[in-house]
């Protein structure tokens, strides 16, 4: 067809689904045009265990969940409450140190460990974080990536908790199968739950203090507090993700305060796509079993990893996830003029 | 009104304010009565927001008082100070631009004081919080109808960011509101519509602080003017006596203006 007689429309069912609001429910194709991506993430997430082979991807899965809750809980601070946080590792290594005492000290049973760790580690962290609160932007960045650096180092200068061996003998999970469903669960719990906290009234305050906090302030509203009440969330989830991964190794020890904690959920979310929630958890789907298979490589598995990252960066900024959505929602076609 | 009319509501007392080499307030003091609306102009530099800031606690004056109903309220932070009713506008405009305009309104309703006194004319219920902000922002002037109210902040003009400063002040359900140059980068038709809002929030008995550089506008609502030149106070009183004094004229007007602005006034 030639463009004098005709021109290219283009439609974006997504508004027109969600502005034909309560009326989306009366039909089943705008019904399941809205439900079909969610449904398709909770199906293949909990199908995952059936789905890989043999038990080492099996193993991969349990990581890339303890990954994707750390993704989220670095998405939920930095593009949600304006907190960029490079604690990652922090979260991880009090979590899993948490769990690892408990449980080779007081011989607590992981079905305990896991969420007491993920409530006594948010206190913590958040605690240790609280002098940190006033800093914003790249100042927090930079105070939050010492942390684990400082944790790693004090456990081995006063060789305290096993010191440089870790603490050793730690119970695992009744089943593989537990394991994997008791983290694939937390991710959709977690990734549901933050998607519906910070639309409501409530979580708008987040943004907002993310916006402009000396608004917030004018406004009669203590923001220490509510930053304090974000880092406990994002906390406590790395923590809950530092016992469980934990209890999967058997072993807590200073490798968990690594850098690899706070890095990789990063370069998840720019791969998934900031400020989307749901982008970091695809982003750790892709990027840890990538990292897995480069291991056939070697020292040069880094080099791809990271020409994989920048390639990523140039061409897909925006992150999958936005660019997903995109073309899911809008689609183009010729109409006569 | 059951407040004592002669009683300052606002007291500065000896307030100075010193940015390292930089002398941005020097003993500054004034009382503010309940129902004034007071004016404070002052040549660019001569520490107007600086005393916004020092009485809002976004500052804290090196030395000097700061009293509100007799309680010392200096240093204190923004938002306990806020909390008891003494509010402001910012003159950079700092709403929240990701939101829409009407959300911007739902974060002050969220505060313990909005949750106390419900709000904007509110008898305590605070239920449907998105209801509150959009009867707040059309009773400051917001089209109610149109969607206005439901477009991204970062899409709207000036004139109406410059009113959800306002409307943001008002959801606090405020005894003072300071304003930091709400009229400037207005256009004269946005000005006009202005002024009438700004009479009627102190018919219903709100304190209000402007500080200004559009005379003519400030002298229809001032009932006193004071000015402030290079961080000291030039003189207070109301708007006659403050154009007649000869230094306000070498320190502000220049000669020329004054007979302009004095013959609107």
């Amino acid at each position: 067809m030639s463009t004098q007689e005709s021109r290219k429309e283009r439609i974006d069912r997504g508004i027109k689904v969600r502005s034909d609001g309560l009326y989306a429910l009366m039909s089943w194709r705008e019904l399941s045009y809205l439900t079909l991506p969610r449904f398709i993430l909770i199906a293949g997430m909990l199908s995952l265990p059936f789905l890989v082979p043999g038990m080492y991807w099996q193993r991969v899965i349990s990581i890339v969940c303890i990954y994707a809750i750390l993704a989220l809980s670095f998405d939920f601070m930095a593009h949600y409450v304006g907190l960029v946080s490079l604690g990652g590792a922090f979260f991880i290594g009090t979590g899993g140190y948490i769990a690892g005492i408990l449980n080779s000290y007081f011989s607590v049973p992981p079905f305990l460990t896991v969420p007491l760790a993920a409530i006594i580690g948010g206190v913590v962290c958040t605690l240790l974080l609280l002098p940190c609160l006033p800093l914003k932007g790249v100042y927090f960045a930079i105070v939050t990536l010492m942390y684990p650096l400082f944790m790693a180092r004090i456990i081995e200068a006063f060789n305290i908790f096993g010191g440089t061996d870790g603490l050793v003998g730690i119970d695992s999970f009744s089943s593989s199968f537990a394991e994997q469903y008791l983290v694939i669960c937390m991710v959709l719990i977690f990734l549901f739950g933050l998607r519906r906290f910070v639309t409501t009234d409530r979580g708008l305050i987040f943004t907002a203090i993310m916006d402009n906090d000396q608004a917030v302030r004018a406004s009669g509203i203590n923001i220490t507090k509510y930053k304090a009440l974000a880092v406990f969330i994002a906390s406590a989830m790395g923590c809950l993700a530092g016992a469980c991964l934990t209890h999967i190794y058997m072993w807590s020890g200073i490798s968990q305060f690594a850098l690899d904690f706070s890095i990789l959920p990063i370069a998840a979310t720019v791969i998934g796509g900031s400020g989307t929630l749901v982008g970091p958890i695809l982003g750790c789907l892709i990027l840890v079993p990538v990292s897995e298979l480069l291991r056939d490589f070697g020292t040069l598995r880094i080099v791809f990893y990271a020409s994989i990252l920048v390639g990523f960066i140039l061409f897909r900024s925006d992150g999958i996830m936005e660019f997903g959505q995109r073309k899911y929602e809008q689609f183009e076609r010729w109409t006569k003029i | 009104m059951n407040q004592d009319m002669t009683k300052p509501i606002l007291k500065m007392d000896g307030i100075s304010k010193r940015f390292g080499g930089v002398q941005a307030l020097r003993d500054v003091s004034f009382d503010v009565f309940p129902g004034d609306v007071l004016g404070i102009i002052g040549p660019n530099g001569s520490g107007k927001t600086t005393i916004v800031n020092c009485i809002t606690g976004f500052i804290k004056p090196t030395s000097g008082r700061v009293f509100f109903k007799d309680k010392d309220i200096t240093g204190r932070p923004p938002h306990k100070i806020a909390d008891m009713g003494v509010t402001r506008t910012f003159q950079v405009m700092r709403p929240y631009y990701s939101l829409p305009a009407y959300k911007n309104l739902v974060i002050p309703l969220f505060s313990p004081r909005a949750k106390r006194t419900g709000g904007w004319r509110g008898g305590g219920n605070l239920g449907n919080r998105q209801t509150i902000a959009i009867d707040i922002l059309e009773d400051i002037g917001f089209e109610r109808d149109s969607y206005i109210p439901f477009k991204k902040t970062s899409t709207l003009p000036t004139g109406y960011l410059k009113r959800l400063e306002l409307a943001r002040c008002l959801a606090l359900k405020p005894e003072i509101i300071i304003c930091d140059e709400v009229f400037s980068g207005l256009s004269m038709s946005e000005i006009a519509s202005m002024v009438p809002l700004i009479e009627r929030l102190q018919d219903e008995g709100i304190t209000i602080i402007m500080i200004e550089h559009r005379l003519r506008e400030l002298f229809q609502v001032a009932n006193r003017v004071m000015v402030l030149n290079f961080g000291e106070k030039l003189i207070e009183g109301n708007p006659v006596e403050v154009m007649a004094d000869k230094q306000v004229k070498e320190a502000y007007f220049g000669s020329e203006e004054v007979e302009e602005v004095m013959t609107y006034a």
